[in-house]
């Protein structure tokens, strides 16, 4: 991923930060800047996630691409954070410890690199919490 | 708006070609197609191309013009498009092909697709296929394709009565289907032990519930059903063409183990065609991985939620059985070219409503073909008749 493309998400990908529709209430991990229910009348304003959720799927990826292949075997999980959305995050713990409906929490992680010398991608994972 | 027919197929072998271009793939399926039709080149108003990621396997974009010059019609000016939508170009490119001749505005059109993977190796492609996902949010993460499908799988084997045994026996059963295909990239019987001492992809798939990494092309030539019988006496009818789309990440789905779109562009082509289960004889389903043939299965109604595996292992779904799925031997067995994927499983389709073939003959006269691309982001379901 390039420094641009990388950086231009660093609050969201560092902080947690998503978006709300204020005229639903319905919160977006992934950040989306139309609500999908409310589409042009939807107001979007932007959330930090208190970052606890709930293991609702997850696999051990054991073959990755060339990006991630130092760092397999690893967890890969759906989280559904509390307020309500889903995202996709590495959980980590080890490969046998993942559970569904396992109790996470966000930490700041060193997530890739783009190969020896290039650039380090830090971003949101999740640990167990109980 | 005109109903529309299939006059000519033609396929590749599906393997690893490491002496075929990209372009060469394309001209041989598309001259067999032609030579199956009895049309020549010039008689043609249009080619639609389904092609996943040219510009990632062989850095080349611009494809439709490319084939339209290498098929030798450039001097002809045919109007030639590429037509993406990540595993499901395919299915997508005959669509469009049958859009244009059903509207009027054109008589004599070439559905195709192609994909050269072998060029770039395996971690690579590993990573374009990701690109079927969200990259920004599945992918950044570390998803893989596999990784995806997995999660999936996981779900759904918490939720269902679905045992490892059970998965394996889709790949099994799509071997087997291989075994007896000319064209299918491996021609070789496993068995539940094969898949279940397979090396671990990503938990709890191994890699022989994984479709492979294939160069191949596949085409197929659409006219006016009115048209048909100038060309051959064995036309075979497009019932219905149907297509929906879901949330581009798994993560966003309402249901992890449903495929919304399948289930969408599955009624929609059943209420199209005015057809019923019960009068599809055979399936040409999306099996990228053994999880997403029993996802298929379910989703496109012809078993609840729960139970394809239990039918694929008691031989429900094999070539004597009551409804066979996946004949050609699947995306598992047959090969994986992505862009060539959706429409290899029309030149399957009507390789069976014509009695062509061979050791894997089923007796059919409709059959439906589900394409997917991505985890589900889009779904593209025929029906087509003899
Ligand atoms: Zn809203």
């Amino acid at each position: 991923m390039s420094v641009s493309r990388f950086w231009r998400k660093i609050p969201q990908r560092y902080n947690l930060v998503g978006t709300q529709c204020t005229t639903c209430g319905r919160y977006f991990f992934p950040p989306r800047s139309l609500c999908p229910d409310c589409r042009r009348s939807g107001k979007i304003v932007d959330h930090k996630f208190n970052g606890e959720g709930t293991v609702v799927t997850y696999t051990v990826v054991r073959s990755a691409s060339d990006q991630f292949e130092n760092t397999t075997p690893y967890v890969l999980a759906v989280v559904q954070l509390d307020e309500g959305p889903r995202l996709t995050t590495q959980i980590a713990c080890p490969p046998g410890e993942a559970k569904i409906g396992m109790r996470v929490k966000s930490v700041f992680r060193r997530v890739a690199a783009d190969g020896e010398s290039g650039t380090i991608h830090y971003g949101t994972k999740f640990v167990p919490s109980e | 708006m005109r109903d529309v027919a299939i006059i000519g197929v033609g396929c590749t072998e599906f393997g690893e070609h490491w002496g075929t271009s990209f372009r060469d793939l394309f001209v041989k399926a598309g001259t067999l197609a032609l030579e199956d039709a009895g049309v020549t080149g010039e008689n043609l108003d249009a080619l639609y191309v389904g092609n996943m990621s040219a510009g990632r396997f062989v850095e080349q974009e611009h494809i439709g013009a490319l084939i339209a010059d290498y098929a030798g019609l450039a001097t002809n000016h045919v109007a030639s498009t590429r037509v993406e939508a990540a595993c499901a170009s395919g299915g997508l490119a005959f669509r469009q092909a049958v859009i244009a001749v059903a509207s009027g505005m054109e008589d004599i059109v070439v559905a195709a697709g192609v994909e050269k993977m072998t060029d770039v190796g395996t971690g690579a492609s590993v990573d374009m296929l990701a690109s079927a996902a969200d990259r920004e949010w599945e992918g950044f993460a570390g998803a893989t394709f596999p990784g995806l499908y997995a999660m999936i799988a996981t779900d759904y084997m918490h939720r269902y009565p679905l045992t490892r045994e059970q998965l394996a026996e889709v790949a099994v059963k799509n071997h087997e289907n291989g075994a007896k295909n000319p064209i299918a990239q491996f021609r070789n019987r496993i068995t539940v032990d094969t898949v279940l001492n397979s090396s671990l992809v990503a938990d709890p798939l191994r890699l022989f519930d994984c479709s492979p990494i294939t160069d191949g092309a596949a085409a197929v030539v659409v006219v006016p059903l009115e048209r048909a019988r100038e060309f051959t006496d064995s036309p075979v009818k497009v019932l219905a063409s149907a297509q929906a789309s879901d949330t581009i990440a798994l993560h966003d789905r309402r249901d992890i183990s449903t495929l919304d779109a399948t289930v969408a562009a599955g009624r929609g082509a059943f209420s199209q065609a005015g057809l019923t289960h019960k009068d599809i004889d055979m399936l040409e389903v999306h099996d990228c991985f053994t999880i997403a043939e029993i996802c298929a299965i379910e989703d496109l109604g012809f078993c609840k939620k729960g139970e394809a595996g239990r039918l694929t292992a008691e031989g429900t779904t094999a070539l004597g059985g009551e409804i066979p799925v996946n004949t050609s031997g699947g995306l598992k067995a047959c090969g994986h070219p992505v862009g060539a994927t959706g429409i290899k499983q029309i030149y399957e389709i009507v390789s069976q409503l014509r009695g062509e073939a061979g050791a894997r003959q089923v007796d059919a006269e409709i059959g439906m073909a589900h394409n997917v691309g991505g985890t589900g982001a889009t779904v593209v379901v025929h029906i087509l008749g003899a």
